[in-house]
């Protein structure tokens, strides 16, 4: 029988609790936004898992300056990935809930439209990676870029739409998450989702590394036979 | 039998706007006869399908991984 690390099980408890506790549990009773308020769960998370693991990326990138080891470079490069699937996720469902609490899918709230800025800043990321032919220069290059990607996104998300006016909460003159998040039954589900969908993704992100191990190491072998 | 009419009058016009103040529309209706469990029943299937297809991924690449060594 095949048997999983620890995590991977505290990973599904936690996705099961999120999708269970979430839809069911009692939430403050709000104007506009209703019962969406819910997606407190499933739309924030999925900035929260993608910002973590874009910083475990740009770690994994300055261990790779330091070091030069591939596996390093493999491990940044998949965590990036990721963190791009995450952040598209994001502004996907961010849009479905801004159409129905703030009348548009697209509000041009600086929030969204910086969130967007950062997703193409590393979507360049991609873009350079793979136009780059030796192995060495990409992974050094794509590392220090990585590096500067992450130092824009922190501005981009959490200091400039703080201020001016934007209609997350958190933002524009209103700090913290205030008036839902200080409510101690949607702390309880919110905090393991986000635990939750950041696991899921480094699952993910695992399996995508152990996989180009193996494909690299296929690789070297033919490469070997062919020499001989 | 005027001064009861008037404070009868009084007390409807009082408690009206209480009535008039009606609490955030939430999908009570839909919670208490149960249809959300199906909702929480279809999503937990199609979550169950998901991480049990990243399971079996995980185990064909470990597989894998005994193979090449």
């Amino acid at each position: 029988m095949f048997k999983l690390t620890w995590w991977k099980y505290l990973t599904i408890v936690l996705l099961f609790y999120t999708l269970i506790a979430g839809f069911l549990v009692e939430v403050p009773r709000l104007d506009i936004v209703n019962e969406s308020i819910r997606n407190l769960y499933f739309h924030v998370p999925m900035w929260f898992g993608m910002i973590l693991i874009l910083l475990v990326s740009m770690i994994f990138s300055i261990r790779y300056l330091r070091t030069q080891n591939e596996i390093y470079d493999i491990y940044s490069v998949e965590a990036a990935n990721i963190g791009i699937v995450f952040g598209i996720l994001g502004l996907i469902t961010g849009m479905v809930w801004a159409q129905f609490t703030w009348g548009t899918f697209w509000h041009g709230d600086p929030k969204q439209n910086a969130s967007a800025i950062a997703l193409l800043i590393y979507l360049a990321y991609s873009v350079l990676r793979s136009s780059l032919e030796d192995e060495q220069q990409r992974a050094k290059i794509s590392a220090v870029y990585n590096i500067f990607a992450f130092a824009t996104l922190i501005p981009l998300l959490f200091i400039l739409p703080r201020l001016t006016a934007s209609m997350h909460p958190g933002n524009g003159g209103n700090p913290g998450f205030n008036s839902y998040d200080l409510d101690s039954r949607m702390r309880m589900i919110f905090y393991p989702a986000v635990i939750a969908w950041t696991l899921l993704g480094w699952w993910i992100v695992t399996l995508r590394v152990r996989f180009a191990k193996i494909r690299n190491q296929v690789r070297m072998k033919q490469y070997a036979t062919h020499s001989e | 039998m005027k001064k009861i009419i008037i404070s009868l009058l009084l007390i409807i016009f009082a408690t009206l706007p209480s009535f008039a103040q009606e609490a955030p529309e939430m999908a009570d209706v839909m919670r208490s006869n149960g249809k959300i469990y199906v909702v929480v029943a279809v999503l937990g299937i199609v979550l169950a399908g998901v991480l049990f297809y990243l399971i079996s991924l995980d185990s064909k690449i470990s597989k894998l991984e005994k193979e090449i060594k």
